[in-house]
This record gives C-alpha cells, sequence and structure tokens, in this order.
C-alpha cells in the first residue's frame, strides 16, 4: 500500500482499536496508539502472512511480544481478513470470548501466546534458527515495549540473535518512553539503547515510529542488512492521535469516558483529514 | 551394581538412533550437553543441535520458537534449572503456546547430593504437574527410558520428563520390557498391599515387595513412571481389596505422586496411605544412597511402611 493509502488506514483503525476498547470495557490504549504504524505497514507491506498462507512453512513469523496491546493487533487481523471486527467488537473481554487481552495463537493468525513481558524475542530466535537452519528464507519479527526491555531474557535472546548471526529475525522496540509508572528512563533507564543492542551484534536503525513511510523504509532497509540481526528502534508518542492521550503514562490501560471518547474519535477524524 | 548406563545416556542414544532419519529432531543444552549425556549427539548431528550457553529462560523460549517451526525440541538442563528458572517459559511458550517442545531434567531429584539445595530438584513434578498441558514423566531405569522418548518421539505435545544423574539397577531387560504410554507397569500383584513409585524409587519398591512376599505378605508394585496422567485405572484397580498403599518418591511431600495417589484414591477408593518421600526442608548432605537411607527411602524403608500400614 502507497504510504498516503496506509496513513489514512491507520486513522480508521486507530478508531476500531477505541470502539473494540469501549465494547470490551478495558485495553491498553496508549500503548496500542504507539504500536499501531509499525504493526499496520509490517503487515500490509512486508509479511507475507494472508489468510490463504497462515499454514504455509515459509511464510514470514511475527510474535507481538508486547502483547498487551492486542487490540491495535485484533484490529489489524481484522483489516487484513483474519478476524471478523464485528465480532471482535461483539465479545472482547466477555465471558467465554476468544478474544482475550492478549493474543492467543486459537485465533487465526497468530502464531504464539504472549502477554508476559519479555518471551517474544527469544521465540523468535527459535523460529529463525529454524529457518536458517532449513535454508529457508523467511523472516521473523517481534515487536516489543521500551518499558518491556527491563526484563532479562529479552537479553538472552538478544544475545543468542547476535551469536548465531540471525539476519533474517527482525526486532522493534516500540520506544514510546513511557510505562505504567512513569518515563521508562526513570524507572529503569534503558540509554543508550542503540549501542547496547549494538555490543549485543545487532544491525541498529533509529526512525521516528509516528512516521508511517520512516517505518516503510527502515523496515525494507533491514531486508538488506546481512550477518547481524536487526533492531528498529521506533520513537514513537504513547497515545498517538488525541491530544488528550498523547505522552500521558496514566492512559497505559485508562479507559475512557464518554466525554473522551467524543473527543479522541474528533481528533482521529480530523488527523486522517489531514493527510 | 551391573548397569552402568544412566538413563540420561539412553535418552541420547534413542535420540540418535532417530536423528539419524529424522531430520526435525533438535536437540537444545545451556551448557549441559556434557552432564546430558548429549555430546555424542552435538557432534554426530551439529545441525540439529543448538547450544545457547547458561542461560535457562533462553533455552525453553528456543526451543519452544524451533518447535512453531515443525521442529521436535528436546530441550536438556538439570532438573533444578530447567523446572524452575524457566518456569515461565514452559507454562507461556511450551504449555499455553502447545508447542512441541520436551524438557528433559537432567541430574533430578537429589542426584547432585553434596551440593546442596541450589543443585537439588525436589519440587519438580509439583511445579511442572501444575500446569495445564504438561505432561511429567519419570522412568525408572535405562530401558524403560528408551521406550519412554521412542513414545514421546511419536507426538506433538508439551512434556517434562526427569531422569537422574547415576546408573541406576535395572528394573527390566533388553528382552522384557512391558510398555504402555500413559499406563503404569505392574512389576507384582498382591492383594495386600499395594506399593506405588516412579524412578529411581521403583527398583526399592520392587526388592521391598520380593522381600515382604518372603514374610507373607503380598505387595502388588506398580512403576507410575507417568505421574501426569496418572494412570488412575490401574491404580483404582489394584487398590481394590488391599488394606492401604504405599507411595515412594524422590520428592518432596507436596504436589508430587503421593499428593496424585491420593486424591485419586480419597476421590474414588479411599485407603490408609503413607507416602515415603523427601523431607519438606534443605535434604540432609550425602550421596543419594546416604540420603535415600537416611530419609527411609530404600527397601528397608518401605517394608517398615507397609508393615506399620497393614499390620
Amino acid at each position: 500500500m502507497d504510504i498516503k493509502e496506509l496513513e489514512r488506514k491507520s486513522w480508521d483503525l486507530r478508531q476500531d482499536v477505541l470502539d473494540i476498547i469501549m465494547a470490551g470495557g478495558g485495553g491498553h490504549i496508549g500503548g496500542d496508539m504507539s504500536l499501531m504504524n509499525a504493526l499496520l505497514v509490517l503487515y500490509k507491506n512486508h509479511l507475507n502472512i494472508t489468510p490463504e498462507t497462515v499454514e504455509d512453512p515459509n511464510r514470514d513469523r511475527f510474535v507481538l511480544s508486547k502483547g498487551h496491546s492486542v487490540e491495535t493487533y485484533y484490529a489489524i487481523l481484522a483489516d487484513c481478513g483474519f478476524l471478523d471486527l464485528e465480532d471482535v467488537k461483539a465479545r472482547f473481554s466477555k465471558f467465554g470470548s476468544p478474544y482475550i487481552g492478549h493474543p492467543n495463537n486459537k485465533l487465526p493468525g497468530i502464531e504464539m501466546n504472549s502477554g508476559s513481558l519479555g518471551h517474544g524475542l527469544p521465540v523468535c530466535v527459535g523460529m529463525a534458527l529454524a529457518g536458517k537452519r532449513d535454508g529457508k528464507d523467511y523472516r521473523v519479527y517481534t515487536i516489543m515495549g521500551d518499558g518491556e526491555i527491563a526484563e532479562g531474557s529479552v537479553w538472552e535472546g538478544a544475545m543468542a540473535a547476535g551469536h548465531f548471526k540471525l539476519d533474517n529475525l527482525c526486532a522493534v522496540v516500540d520506544r514510546n518512553g513511557l510505562q505504567i509508572s512513569g518515563s521508562t528512563e526513570d524507572v529503569m533507564h534503558h540509554e543508550p539503547l542503540a549501542d547496547r543492542f549494538a555490543s549485543f551484534g545487532w544491525h541498529v536503525l533509529e526512525v521516528n515510529g509516528d512516521k508511517i513511510e520512516e517505518l516503510d523504509q527502515a523496515f525494507a532497509k533491514a531486508k538488506t542488512l546481512k550477518g547481524k540481526p536487526t533492531v528498529i528502534i521506533s520513537h514513537t508518542t504513547k497515545g498517538y492521535g488525541s491530544s488528550i492521550m498523547e505522552n500521558k503514562a496514566g492512559w497505559h490501560h485508562h479507559l475512557p469516558n464518554a466525554e473522551e471518547y467524543e473527543i479522541i474519535k474528533a481528533d482521529f477524524a480530523a488527523r486522517k483529514a489531514g493527510v | 551394581m551391573a548397569n552402568k548406563i544412566p538413563n540420561r545416556q539412553a535418552i541420547c542414544e534413542t535420540l540418535m538412533q532417530a536423528a539419524q532419519t529424522d531430520k526435525d529432531i533438535f536437540v537444545l543444552c545451556s551448557d549441559s550437553r556434557g552432564s546430558a549425556s548429549l555430546t555424542p549427539f552435538a557432534n554426530a548431528f551439529p545441525e540439529q543441535f543448538v547450544e545457547v550457553g547458561i542461560a535457562e529462560q533462553n533455552l525453553v523460549s528456543i526451543a519452544a520458537g524451533l518447535a512453531a517451526c515443525g521442529k521436535k525440541a528436546y530441550a536438556a538442563s538439570p532438573a533444578c534449572f530447567v523446572s524452575t528458572r524457566s518456569y515461565e517459559q514452559a507454562k507461556i511458550d511450551v504449555a499455553y503456546s502447545n508447542t512441541n517442545v520436551k524438557l528433559i531434567g537432567i541430574s533430578g531429584g537429589i542426584s547432585y547430593g553434596a551440593l546442596g539445595m541450589s543443585h537439588h530438584s525436589a519440587q519438580d513434578f509439583a511445579a511442572m504437574a501444575a500446569i495445564p498441558n504438561m505432561r511429567v514423566y519419570c522412568p525408572s531405569d535405562r530401558f524403560q527410558t528408551r521406550k519412554l522418548i521412542e513414545a514421546l518421539l511419536q507426538d506433538q505435545k508439551p512434556a517434562y520428563i526427569r531422569v537422574g544423574r547415576n546408573p541406576v539397577e535395572d528394573v527390566y531387560s533388553e528382552e522384557d520390557t512391558p510398555f504402555e504410554m500413559d499406563r503404569a507397569t505392574v512389576l507384582s500383584e498382591g492383594q495386600d498391599v499395594l506399593i506405588v513409585a516412579c524412578g529411581e524409587m521403583v527398583h526399592p519398591a520392587k526388592e521391598a515387595a520380593a522381600n515382604l512376599k518372603a514374610q507373607g505378605i503380598q505387595a502388588c508394585v506398580l512403576d507410575m513412571y507417568c505421574i501426569k496422567p496418572l494412570d488412575t485405572q490401574t491404580l483404582l484397580e489394584k487398590a481394590k481389596g488391599v488394606k492401604g498403599v504405599v507411595v515412594i518418591e524422590e520428592h518432596a511431600p507436596s504436589g508430587g505422586l503421593g499428593a496424585a495417589v491420593a486424591q485419586c484414591l480419597v476421590e474414588n477408593e479411599p485407603k490408609k496411605c503413607r507416602l515415603l518421600s523427601l523431607p519438606d526442608a534443605p535434604v540432609i548432605t550425602g550421596t543419594s544412597k546416604e540420603v535415600f537411607d537416611y530419609y527411609g527411602l530404600s527397601a528397608a524403608g518401605i517394608e517398615k511402611a507397609v508393615k506399620e500400614l497393614i499390620l
């Protein structure tokens, strides 16, 4: 998809995310908004996964490591034909629903269960290693939150990915700078993050993750980088898209009230009109 | 002891045999290939072997990623570490995600004797059995270990398998190893008492039954290598009519084979029970035999417990 089309779609899907959260009575809206662009451009322009190829051994693999941003994942999976959006809205978080608050691989298109942080990258190391050993050319992707990378298991995975020179692996850090208790740098600092990944044997790309075009170019470039895995540090805005949410840690899992819903909806519509 | 082959070596031999024709079999170690007896596999099948270093969380997650891409992943690490350090990876990436990963807990129980509680795995049955979709096995000798691994190679589901470090007395033989997956093996029939054992405790159970028989007490002995799913059918069938049930295991008293047997009996066929286990405390220092003898995890300990229970 071309960039303008993706940008317009991103605002429609943000509205879907908002509606899913309102219907379910909860969700992680702040991180959903910072994740949206990376996940959208990945699914629309880079992953070779479709509802018809979910069992194909040569398909690309994606694991959403920051599993709490599942509402964005559902909206994109629905837009790509894996899920029925109306069914998601009707049943998200409801009694007996398959649409729970974290990814579950009983749903079509979802490879692995997540929710507990720090699992996606090491699992993707295994997936990428299988591809290398089998001589297959599929690529493996994961998206982590920046608060998440305080988990030690992330760095066990980073160490192994560098050791095995997994250039078929691309990780994204959704670097929105906030976690539930406040600034990531106050809670447990990660800078210099690029140097940390580089020292573990990774190619490092940094982009403004609020700009779809920059993400699109970074994913394309990552495919050309050989000999090492690539991390895209995607500098984003938590709660991106509405002034009442942006850069506010309190919106990590805040449920909008009726008034806030209308403000956010209007903001999304205005931003779409400005594309 | 006549046998010099530990159960871990039987695992390696079985996997090597299968790997000759099955290129999807992958073995992973966390700097543990030597202690897991898996060096011959690593040397013979380098493309089917993954070394992750001392990183048990990574070990299990990488195994799950490989399995998600069609591999039959066997992740081997000391039982004390793989059952607790990587517990969440076992829960989420293996059991919950339903990946075809077999976790091999080597040097299980108190195999590491004098190394202390950090290296003992007296909680592994309880921890692993509490996870939905995780099976728990503890084979008794090299022959049963081989049969178990051959059976596990045929399925696609998660499992945890505990084996000890040292060679153990043979319970079975090359020619005679009755084995049915997820069914206990009946080692002797008897109407007075039922003895249920797993792992290294099966041999002393068998020995105790022979000694008791000479004293006029008829003991039925079950090799319950399948702690989960427990073979409740055979258990209830053999418990009918006996005066009491003795369970013996190399595990803490909570949540292991004894707890599973007691739960099944209480719900279906209430019997007087006695559990012989390790204590709910750090285990005394010593060799396996010294420790087992100290806590009564021996033929003599079983005989004493049986007499106290039914006479």
